[in-house]
């Protein structure tokens, strides 16, 4: 009786309306107060930084638009090394690297999802290898090789610049992390699909080459792409071992005339780098998710 | 007798402790349909991925035309070019179109050249009434026409021998007849089948002897009309009360 729903009970219909404070967000006034908030945010970071008690000494020694323009160009009479010309070293350090990284990265990474008992061995050395490079930092081995190599007096491998040393170096750590993304994202593939593979009578190799990677390569991309960020940043490490980057060109600037401003040259330069990659692959992992949503 | 297909003689399979097949015995001859039939877990698709070597079994015989598969010169992808096999959940292709899928196997299986093999497929699409749909990708046909591309893949390797695992079982009941009838059809044609099924009447309808699984052991096996109306065993009879 007392659970029966009852017609008679409800005389005056139950309110619908959203409360006051929360009708802002609806329809089109949610992009005035998306707007509104965002101005306000703004405003108040600027007013901390503008008015704080040591602004001025900050935008003297961080933002100096003279300074930074100075330390951007460089100034050969001065001795002053350009950061931008020491970006061209970071760019061709991180392409380099990223090559290299894909190419042996692939490679780690089939030796370990491989199944033959020849290859047993090197599983043990692949899996010993991504376990070491991925826990040691990367700055110990750029010490390490950068430093190790030219004591050990082997002919070509002793006498390399800090650049090369430093691309070998992002090489061995990054692939470390990329095997496992390729790894990872070849164990991301149903397993029913290699078993409707196989069943057709198709060989290992040829079920990697037709079936696995090519569904694998589209979840590995943004994992990817990520790793390459950080890659690009960690090419500032080469400073230690006296490579002439942006970061070292930036050091010696502010050493020199004794003003932070390359520093933040040397940051905003990285960032013009680094965002559109990371805007990038935030695109692909939006369109990646909208398509499984689509999908089921 | 010459037209043995497959034979399966005391087959034991063990994942760890837990044995799932102990000691099966079946024989298929040509042209010959098999339903399997039984509870979920009673052994049917472990008999089947045994029978095309997905996996290895721990004691007895399977022969396959007259050849021990536990020979160990096997090469269980050669052998895989004469036994097909078509899942439960399909597993097309995704990143493939639908002719692709039916090619692949033709074209790096058999390593037949793509433009005569390209013709079989299309005629073989055409008798599963998709030829319209060759060029599309599997995500979409509805999960009957992906079954039926499924069966055309395993067929266009020209097997020998097709294994299906319940592969009506992730279907709309709306959509399982469509599969069934072009099952029915191949029957007809003669091919040599070794079905897990839990349709029955499909079962009866189709099939020359029916085996009967529980928990890895052959109960019983039969002719359709033996094994639905004069069932021997009590957990056959229970079995099939349940299904009805």
């Amino acid at each position: 009786m007392a659970l029966t729903f009852d017609e008679d009970s409800a005389p005056t219909p139950p309110s619908l309306f959203a409360p006051r404070h929360r009708r802002l967000f609806i329809g089109r006034r949610g992009i005035v107060a998306s707007a509104a908030s965002s101005v306000v945010l703004l405003a108040v970071i600027f007013v901390i930084f503008w008015y704080a008690p040591g602004g001025p000494t900050v935008r003297y020694f961080f933002f100096n638009p003279h300074l930074m323009w100075q330390a951007f160009v460089g100034d050969p009479r001065k001795g002053l090394l350009s950061v931008g010309r020491g970006l061209v070293t970071n760019l061709w350090m991180f392409t380099l690297s990223e090559v290299l990284v894909l190419i042996f990265g692939l490679l780690i990474a089939s030796v370990r999802l491989s199944q033959s008992p020849v290859l047993f061995p090197f599983r043990v050395l692949a899996t010993m290898y991504t376990d070491v490079f991925r826990g040691v930092p990367v700055l110990l081995v750029m010490y390490m090789v950068g430093f190790g190599l030219p004591e050990l007096s082997l002919g070509f491998l002793s006498n390399q610049s800090p650049a090369v040393y430093g691309c070998a170096v992002l090489t061995i750590s990054y692939s470390a992390y990329v095997a496992e993304v390729y790894r990872a994202g070849v164990l991301s593939v149903p397993h029913g699909q290699l078993l409707a593979a196989r069943s057709l009578g198709l060989t290992h190799t040829a079920t990697m080459r037709r079936v696995i990677l090519p569904q694998a390569v589209r979840t590995v991309i943004p994992p990817l792409l990520n790793d390459f960020v950080s890659l690009q940043k960690d090419t500032a490490l080469v400073s230690v071992l006296g490579a002439i980057e942006a970061t070292r060109a930036a050091q010696i600037y502010g050493d020199t005339v004794f003003n932070f401003s390359g520093y933040t040259v040397a940051a905003v330069l990285f960032l013009l780098i680094t965002i559109p990659m990371t805007r990038f692959t935030d695109h692909l992992i939006a369109r990646d998710r909208s398509r499984r949503l689509a999908g089921t | 007798m010459n037209d043995v297909v497959l034979e399966l003689t005391g087959v034991v399979k063990r994942f760890d402790e837990n044995e799932v097949l102990r000691g099966v015995s079946i024989t298929l001859h040509r042209h010959e349909v098999v339903c399997l039939i039984g509870a979920s877990g009673s052994g049917k698709s472990t008999l089947l991925r045994c029978a095309n070597l997905l996996e290895t079994i721990d004691a007895g015989t399977i022969s396959f035309l007259g050849q021990s598969l536990q020979d160990p010169r096997i090469d269980a992808d050669l052998v895989r070019h004469h036994i097909g096999m078509v899942f439960q959940s399909f597993n097309l292709f995704p990143h493939l179109s639908v002719l692709d899928n039916v090619l692949i196997g033709p074209v790096h299986s058999l390593k037949r050249r793509r433009t005569e093999a390209r013709e079989e497929a299309l005629a073989l699409l055409d008798r599963i009434g998709l030829r319209e749909r060759a060029n599309d990708y599997p995500d979409r046909l509805s999960g009957g026409q992906q079954q039926r591309v499924a069966i055309a893949r395993s067929l266009a390797m020209r097997p020998s021998l097709l294994l299906l695992d319940e592969v009506t079982s992730a279907l709309d009941p709306t959509l399982v007849g469509e599969v069934l009838d072009l099952l029915t059809d191949l029957a007809h044609q003669g091919t040599t089948m070794l079905i897990a099924t839990h349709e029955m009447n499909f079962a009866r309808d189709v099939a020359n002897q029916v085996v009967y699984l529980d928990s890895g052991v052959l109960v019983e096996q039969g002719s359709p009309e033996e094994i639905f109306d004069n069932p021997q065993h009590q957990s056959t009879r229970n079995f099939l009360q349940r299904v009805r």
